[in-house]
């Protein structure tokens, strides 16, 4: 071990000695909590083309991301995972208001969507939202009160069922309340629901990322689970941006440009493709096309009219959400 | 939590109490409940830690404690223990003595201040700093200009960590310095001992044992700390990342393995606290029974 450590130092110090193009050396990166291996392989993907960069990583959820950096947390860049907290550092001067024109699809390098894992050979046989609300189907997904992930899933069931029903309120309202009828047990966060799933073996169909899927496929073994994809869910945007206020006082707003521009390079996208999150470019898409199969994509914007009306319509305190939520 | 004092063998009162003259019967059910309970709170969760942690074999264990991010999280559990169990000592030591022996206003009061650490949720004791220190606090702007890192750098996990962890010592020593009384204190000042050769030589002796027990319980809880820590750490990989952060984020990325191997490093350093303990009180028991009065 010391003489890894004594490597690791040599290694440093060699970087630190080489110089490099930008005005700042190093770069904080506030990112989601469950990135930590992706942006792993991205920073050192981006590293080698930039010699004497560093880039550090901080994970956690992102609203506790935002109001550290309002608190002080010194990240030039963030990568989240929720469009709104990113708003959240708009309304406290930290990033710029027209952020999502700065970079192509929204500032939103990659994406996911709400998806399905079910068990092994599919013995429900569930395919869509439709078999969500079958009295003989038990669904896991967590308590949206307190989950991101678990809103995704509710908009989701949402936009399904006012196509469906053409947007009759009731009607859509039932047929959400009968999915959340279905959940047995509702966990705090993501992590909680796949333990319930997988480890207490509660639920037939969990729904997460389809970016979750991976790892959870790897973690408790592919032979057991087999992703299903709906036929229509929602588009989980993955914002990016610069935080101005920080990166000026550091002087390393060309790096941070650098960086988020490099997101969005093959080399990235590939790496990107795989960890399970969905990319625009082309190539690359199709070269993973096997992984991600065909689904149509609906966005927060087109169904509900953007976060802010979502917010004041749906999770309000007494909105749609606790209607539903509160009926079970 | 629990005072110890409260074990103390007593051969005085043995004849008459009333837990001696219990039936049998009584005795082994009261027993077997203790040790049921010990068996499913504490051993079987501590045998999922380990059991989990090997469950893809000794290699894999290996390699996932050398990693990076790991190790450095290794390294800043130990540096922030490092100063703070110190601190701790000299704070709770100062604390202890001031209150145990001298008469002064507002004693009540500092007792209270004392355990606040303990009365509330460690989630508010970071968010004490965040609103001390903190961008939008008053001290923000000035701690700014002057380029000085307290919040989500290692001094604000090192204040939250002696927050939380202030009243182990003081708490230890309090009872056993009041039950003491001044006597020996007094005894050696008025043959002429200075105020320090008081201390060193006649009153250290007489703690010893439960200072030690009070800075084995602080590390413990020092190295351990979670939700204080993790509102004031900023969570930046190799740079404010402490074993228990750590171990949340790598279970959150289902890599449980590596959260396994961690959590098992960070319950090895307790059960070796833990065997220490029992060893000196082993080794030292009458001393100790002697220090603790009666």
């Amino acid at each position: 071990m010391k003489r890894l450590l004594l490597a690791g130092a040599a290694v440093a110090s060699l970087l630190f000695a080489s110089t490099s193009a930008f005005a700042a050396d190093k770069l904080l990166n506030a990112s989601y909590d469950v990135g930590r291996e992706l942006f792993v392989a991205i920073n050192k993907a981006f590293v080698e083309e930039h010699p004497g960069v560093t880039v550090d990583q901080s994970h956690a959820g992102t609203s506790k991301q935002a109001r550290s950096i309002v608190e002080g947390l010194g990240a030039d860049v963030v990568t989240f995972n929720q469009v709104p907290d990113i708003d959240f550092l708009v309304k406290n001067g930290y990033v710029a208001a027209d952020w999502q024109k700065a970079l192509p699809n929204n500032a939103s390098p990659f994406y996911s969507l709400p998806s399905f894992l079910v068990r092994a050979g599919n013995p429900k046989n569930i395919r869509d939202w439709d078999d969500l609300v079958r009295d003989d189907v038990q669904v896991i997904f967590p308590n949206p009160k307190t989950s991101g992930n678990a809103r995704y899933t509710y908009l989701a069931a949402t936009a399904y069922a006012k196509e469906k029903f053409n947007n009759d309120e009731a009607k859509v309202k039932d047929f959400v309340g009968k999915i959340f009828a279905h959940v047995p047990v509702f966990d705090t966060g993501g992590r909680g629901a796949t333990t319930t799933f997988a480890e207490r073996g509660i639920g037939d169909v969990l729904i997460t990322f389809e970016s979750e899927t991976q790892g959870i496929a790897r973690e408790y073994g592919t032979d057991n689970y087999q992703p299903v994809t709906p036929s229509v869910s929602l588009l989980a945007e993955f914002p990016v941006a610069i935080v101005d206020k920080v990166a000026k006082e550091h002087g390393s707003e060309d790096l941070a440009k650098t960086y988020l521009d490099f997101l969005y390079t093959p080399k990235a996208q590939e790496i990107e493709a795989e960890y399970s999150l969905r990319v625009h470019d082309e190539a690359v898409a199709a070269k993973f096309k096997d992984k991600f199969p065909q689904v149509r994509l609906v966005t927060v914007e087109d169904v509900f009219g953007g976060w802010e009306k979502v917010q004041a319509e749906h999770f309000a305190e007494g909105g749609l959400l606790d209607q539903i939520y509160g009926n079970r | 939590m629990a005072d110890p004092h409260i074990e103390t063998y007593d051969p005085e009162h043995e004849a008459t109490s009333a837990a001696i003259t219990e039936s049998r019967p009584a005795r082994a059910v009261l027993m077997a409940i203790a040790f049921v309970f010990l068996a499913l709170f504490l051993v079987l969760p501590l045998v999922v830690v380990f059991n989990q942690a090997f469950a893809k074999g000794l290699e894999t264990y290996l390699t996932s404690l050398n990693d990076g991010d790991t190790l450095s999280a290794i390294r800043l559990t130990l540096i922030v223990a490092a100063i703070s169990v110190p601190l701790n000592l000299v704070f709770g030591l100062a604390a202890s003595w001031a209150i145990a022996k001298f008469e002064f206003k507002g004693k009540a009061f500092l007792t209270t201040l004392i355990d606040l650490p303990f009365s509330v949720s460690p989630v508010i004791s970071g968010l004490v700093y965040v609103l001390l220190f903190g961008a939008q606090s008053a001290l923000g702007p000035f701690l700014k200009a002057h380029g000085i890192e307290i919040l989500f750098a290692v001094p604000g996990i090192v204040l939250a960590t002696v927050f939380v962890t202030f009243p182990f010592v003081a708490r230890e020593l309090i009872p056993l310095m009041q039950e003491q009384g001044t006597g020996d204190e007094e005894a050696a000042l008025s043959l002429g001992a200075s105020g320090w050769q008081t201390f060193w030589y006649v009153t250290l002796p007489n703690i010893k044992w439960g200072l030690l027990y009070g800075v084995l319980l602080c590390n413990a809880r020092a190295m351990g700390e979670f939700g204080a820590v993790s509102v004031v750490s900023g969570h930046i990989r190799g740079q404010t990342n402490t074993m228990p952060l750590h171990v949340e984020i790598l279970y959150n990325e289902y890599n449980a393995v590596g959260a396994f191997a961690v959590a098992s490093l960070l319950a090895g350093l307790a059960l070796v606290t833990l065997v220490l303990k029992t060893v000196l009180e082993m080794r030292y028991g009458a001393e100790i029974a002697a220090t603790r009065g009666h």
